[in-house]
């Protein structure tokens, strides 16, 4: 199936042994390099923006202002309500530390009024009004916030990003096909003579453009390949920081299928790159007898 | 320009062009060998109409064409070798069954020996002889050729010319452009067709062997 991408010898010599001495190669190195990257960003934020809707998708919490006096009516309450589960009162100790990166020490002041708060998850067929009702039975002064609500400028934010990182590697391949344009007319130039000769003694565009197509095919199979490897080196680098922010919103990681498109990409942008070439070049075939 | 131009080449004629420079031969030898469409008239080869024909169907009668360029046209980059065996590559041979007919054929030529040697380390008689057996390697349907003989002695004509005339005997019909009258000379029973600017100068004595005197360089 591959074997057009191997020339014979004597094919090999119609247009040169120039290959890596083009910027093609290179030029398509450095867009696979970033393509991966920014691919791999974007199946990142993907993934960390669905594994933190899913976490707080039916995660509320009940704020009673001003102390924590009746936080154990209200957890004997909320827990006996049907359809709540993973009911946690929040330490105090804890939102102080937590207030602490903002205050400083004044954080750990008895004079700051910290309000009590507990978090739960809502099954969706619960009523939440019933359970307002419920817990301002006990504090009429509680709250109750959805998470998914104060979360939700970040997700958006999350999904923004992600689109972008997709228009990003649409951008990018659209730069790499544009650079194999360029290429493509640059060895037409070079060439103009060779193809002329092969023209006047009866070569078709196909069997011309053949020799071009397979000529960018290798510079961006060797180009895409390197930008991957280089991409591969330094996304396993970053593993490390991957994990630590992998923590930070509930372990989101790259999965299987991720790594499987990330490693076809190389594949698609040589795929890309020769088609581009091939309808480049045919196209300016075409303009002369 | 060329103009009010119209004449048939027999199958298997042999032909002389002449006429002073800047006539018109080589356009016409360009509309025979089609890397040029006349703007007005109509062109006819192999029995084909291809005054308008799609270049996609060019190729298949390019193949059939073997042409001798003026300036030899060689491509730098290649050796001898492979300049002489493009055509048989084009053609879909592989590089087993070009072998044997390339060698024999530099051999012919004179330049067994510079078969791996590239056009800017040949003389230019050398480049004209690699031209000329590029153009009749694949036993072309028609050989046209532009001054082929500009660049080589006299025996090395001498020898060209046999190898035109074999190739003639064997059906090729040759359209040679040239200023050398020795050469039309020693070619008994070829055609002459003079061009001044750019039309047929004596329409009733062309495309035929004129006498001697009448020829010109």
């Amino acid at each position: 199936m591959l074997r057009w991408l191997f020339p014979s010898p004597s094919e090999a010599r119609l247009l040169g042994q120039e290959r890596l001495r083009g910027p093609t190669a290179w030029v398509i190195a450095i867009m696979s390099f970033s393509i991966m990257i920014i691919a791999a960003a974007g199946l990142a934020l993907a993934n960390t923006a669905g594994t933190l809707s899913n976490a707080i998708q039916a995660r509320y919490s009940i704020e009673i202002p001003g102390g924590s006096g009746r936080i154990d009516d209200l957890l004997a309450t909320v827990r006996s309500a049907p359809g709540i589960a993973n009911v946690q009162a929040v330490p105090e100790a804890e939102m102080r530390r937590t207030l602490e990166r903002w205050l400083g020490p004044a954080a750990q002041s008895s004079e700051l009024p910290v309000p009590a708060l507990v978090n739960f998850d809502l099954e969706s067929d619960t009523s939440l009004p019933a359970l307002r009702r419920r817990v301002q039975a006990i504090a009429p002064e509680a709250t109750i916030a959805t998470h998914r609500e104060a979360v939700g400028p970040l997700l958006r934010s999350l999904r923004l990003l992600q689109w972008v990182a997709f228009g990003l590697v649409l951008l990018l391949s659209a730069a790499a096909s544009a650079a194999v344009v360029l290429a493509a007319r640059g060895a037409l130039d070079t060439h103009r003579f060779t193809i002329e000769v092969m023209h006047g003694i009866g070569a078709t565009d196909v069997q011309v453009t053949s020799l071009f197509q397979r000529k960018i095919a290798i510079d961006a199979s060797v180009g895409s390949l390197a930008g991957a490897g280089a991409a591969a080196i330094v996304l396993l680098m970053l593993s490390a920081g991957a994990a630590f922010a992998g923590e930070m919103t509930g372990g989101a990681t790259l999965s299987g299928l991720d790594l499987l498109m990330l490693g076809l990409l190389p594949l698609a942008l040589t795929v890309l790159a020769t088609w581009v070439a091939r309808t480049a070049v045919l196209a300016a075939l075409r303009k002369a007898l | 320009m060329l103009r009010d131009l119209d004449f048939r080449l027999a199958n298997g004629g042999f032909y002389f062009l002449t006429g002073p420079s800047g006539a018109g031969k080589t356009s016409l030898l360009k509309l025979l060998y089609l890397a040029q469409r006349p703007t007005r008239g109509r062109i006819r080869l192999f029995g084909e109409e291809l005054t308008d024909a799609p270049r996609e169907i060019l190729p298949q009668f390019r193949r059939r064409i073997g042409v001798v360029f003026q300036d030899f046209r060689l491509v730098r980059h290649l050796s001898a070798f492979d300049n002489v065996a493009l055509p048989l590559r084009i053609a879909g041979a592989t590089d087993e069954q070009v072998e044997g007919p390339v060698r024999e054929m530099l051999a012919w030529v004179g330049l067994a020996d510079r078969a791996s040697a590239r056009p800017p380390t040949l003389s230019g008689g050398e480049q004209q002889r690699v031209a000329i057996a590029r153009a009749v390697i694949n036993r072309p349907d028609l050989l046209v050729a532009d001054e082929p003989t500009g660049n080589v002695d006299a025996a090395m004509a001498q020898r060209l010319l046999h190898l035109f005339s074999a190739l003639n005997r064997e059906g090729t019909t040759v359209v040679v452009a040239t200023h050398d009258v020795g050469l039309i000379n020693a070619t008994p029973g070829a055609k002459l067709i003079r061009l001044e600017a750019g039309a047929i100068a004596d329409p009733t004595g062309a495309l035929r062997n004129p006498p001697r005197t009448a020829r010109e360089a």
